[in-house]
């Protein structure tokens, strides 16, 4: 199979801080918001080189929602940044109202989704924000695998004009994509082409798919990796020419299977392609302290959970 | 326990503090120290609980809304029995209760909290329960100054007030600083005194280090008859450890092994002038 390298493990957070540092100097219209998590989010160049583009909200996330909102006047595109959980369910109405249906070009970017922010605990592990945001009409949701696509992804929601909710993560992870590679919203990837079974990940689950996909190579087993970084709009030709070539499919996602991409892509082949499908994500949980590693391996979210479902999946065609 | 002893105890917690911080290589270090003399009042001569028989009916409740300070509620719970000490060598760690927020699986923990801005909404709410039961019990609750702007806080003050909650204690950690800089850098928040006093709270202003003056604060009884009291706890991020005091990068600062030893030697010399 096609072979991918990690570049050197990093987070995908200062992927983002890194494109905010492009972004302040080759786009006069971005402004940043953030609400006292400055470092966590990687902006400080930002901050440095563009100290009149920048508002510290504080802690009052609802309010940096609506904030960004009325910012948009005069072409501005707000870039409001804070963990997960606090860019999503604690401020589901402002986005929906003030965002969401009132169409404002606002881009909710969000670190620290998921389980793997480790010690935190449950409270700031949100695995619940991909459903809020995809159910919201208009919204783009965006999950990019690693530090470069991450970058790139960012670069990409300024030049697209709608609300846009954009997740990464707390942890360093594989950084495989090629740097150049482009960003296109909608447009999924193929990284491996297979016959037997079809495997759809989105965030740092594309490594964990690609590294099962290489030890199912060595049983036999041919699979197809396809790297969906957009959940919404879902690139569904890609997803339905896979299944009818392969006639089974496993979701990967770090996030609860109810509202996730897996029931995105679920629904969809319910109604056009039935197949069978088994779900790489968490169960209906909430979080708790670990490393990532102990938390992936508990919550059946790394390779090994991946080809498991791939076997079980394929007794299923 | 005499006021000597509360005073030894302050450094105790405060050296266990670190202790389990250094162990777990995580934590919030500089907002533990800021509000642990406020737990040592609070559970040694304020609150009426019983470590053994925590869930009884009538106990004083404590809720922590800033969740993240939760180091400092774990030592002063496992130095007051509700827990074995060394149940605190797994904190942080995969599958332990101990984990970086306050969470119920914990024996004398009354509301799982870290988002912030939560707890006084529930604090409004179990005082108004005790008043609809005819109890007599008290509604602690401890919020931070960074905290302090989320919306839903003004929210409850406005509440608290509405319904005359005189069972009801909002204590400020007022450290002055929050994770990315100072209050007035991140958000200004001006005089906290006369917001609180238009919303109708009344208002004392207190050295939050000074253990008596918290105890004075805390345990006689509302400010005012018929109106929520705000307790104005001035304290110091990081207090205890001289380069951690007033420090922003010690809000999650996890000490190496020389700043550990640095601190704990400092904290041995503070006991010994008590
Ligand atoms: C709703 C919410 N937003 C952001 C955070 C992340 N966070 C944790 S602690 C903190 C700073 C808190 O400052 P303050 O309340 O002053 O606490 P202290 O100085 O006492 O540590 C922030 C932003 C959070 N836990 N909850
Ligand atoms: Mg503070």
């Amino acid at each position: 199979m096609k072979k991918y390298i990690d570049q050197g493990k990093n987070d995908t957070r200062s992927g983002y801080g890194a494109a905010m540092t492009e972004l302040g100097r080759s786009n006069p219209n971005v402004v940043a918001l953030c609400a006292d998590l400055v470092a966590s989010l990687k902006i400080q160049p930002f901050i440095d080189e563009n100290p009149d583009r920048f508002f510290q909200i504080g802690i009052a996330e609802a309010n940096m929602m609506g904030i960004a909102a009325g910012l948009t006047i005069g072409g501005k595109i707000p870039f409001a940044s804070t963990f997960a959980n606090f860019a999503t369910g604690r401020v589901y109405d402002q986005i929906r109202q003030s965002i969401a249906y009132s169409g404002k070009n606002v881009k909710i970017c969000a670190s620290h989704a998921g389980i793997t922010l480790g010690e935190d605990g449950a409270t700031h592990q949100i695995l619940e924000d991909i459903g809020l945001m995809k159910m919201l009409p208009g919204m783009v949701v965006i999950n990019p695998c690693d530090y470069n696509q991450t970058k790139a992804a960012t670069l990409a929601i300024a030049d697209y004009v709608g609300p846009v909710y954009l997740r990464f993560g707390r942890p360093k992870v594989a950084n495989f994509t090629p740097v150049d590679q482009k960003f296109e919203i909608g447009k999924a990837l193929m990284l491996n082409e297979g016959s037997d079974v079809t495997i759809v990940a989105t965030g740092h689950l594309v490594w964990e798919a690609l590294k099962a996909a290489e030890t199912l190579e060595q049983q036999g087993v041919s699979a197809e990796v396809i790297n969906i970084h957009t959940i919404k709009p879902l690139d569904e030709e890609a997803v339905l020419k896979s299944v009818k070539k392969t006639g089974c499919i496993v979701t990967c996602e770090e996030h609860n299977y109810l509202g996730g991409l897996g029931e995105s892509i679920s629904g969809l082949l319910a109604s056009q392609h039935p197949t069978p499908q088994e779900f790489v994500a968490t169960k209906d949980t909430f979080g708790e302290s670990g490393t990532p590693e102990q938390l992936m391996e508990k919550y059946g979210l790394n390779n090994k959970a991946i080809e498991n479902a791939v076997l079980r999946v394929m007794k299923r065609k | 326990m005499t006021d000597k002893e509360l005073q030894l105890k302050s450094v105790h917690l405060r050296k266990n503090i670190l202790k389990y911080i250094y162990m777990a290589k995580a934590g919030h270090t500089g907002g533990s120290l800021s509000c642990v003399d406020i737990l040592n009042v609070l559970y040694n001569r304020v609150l009426n609980v019983d470590p053994h028989e925590f869930r009884k009916p009538d106990r004083d409740r404590y809720i922590q809304s800033k969740g993240h300070s939760v180091e400092a509620l774990f030592v002063t719970l496992a130095d007051r029995g509700f827990f074995p000490e060394a149940d605190l060598e797994t904190l942080c760690q995969h599958e332990s209760h101990y984990i970086g927020h306050p969470t119920k699986k914990v024996n004398g923990i009354e509301q799982n909290t870290g988002a912030l801005g939560h707890g006084l909404s529930i604090g409004v709410g179990e005082a108004i329960a005790a008043k609809l039961d005819g109890k007599t019990h008290r509604i602690y609750t401890l919020l931070g100054d960074g905290e302090l702007p989320e919306g839903s806080n003004w929210e409850a003050f406005l509440s608290a007030a509405h319904y005359k909650l005189d069972n009801l204690y909002a204590i400020l950690d007022y450290n002055k600083q929050q994770i990315t800089g100072n209050n007035e850098e991140v958000m200004s928040l001006d005089s906290v005194r006369d917001k609180l006093e238009s919303f109708g709270w009344a208002v004392k202003e207190v050295d939050g280090h000074n253990l008596i003056a918290l105890e004075e604060a805390l345990n006689k009884g509302p400010l005012v008859a018929g109106k929520p009291s705000f307790i104005i706890a001035h304290t110091v991020k990081g207090k205890g450890v001289s380069y951690m005091e007033g420090n922003i990068k010690w809000h999650h600062g996890v000490p190496t092994a020389e700043q550990y030893q640095l601190a704990m030697s400092e904290l041995q010399e503070a006991e010994a002038l008590i």
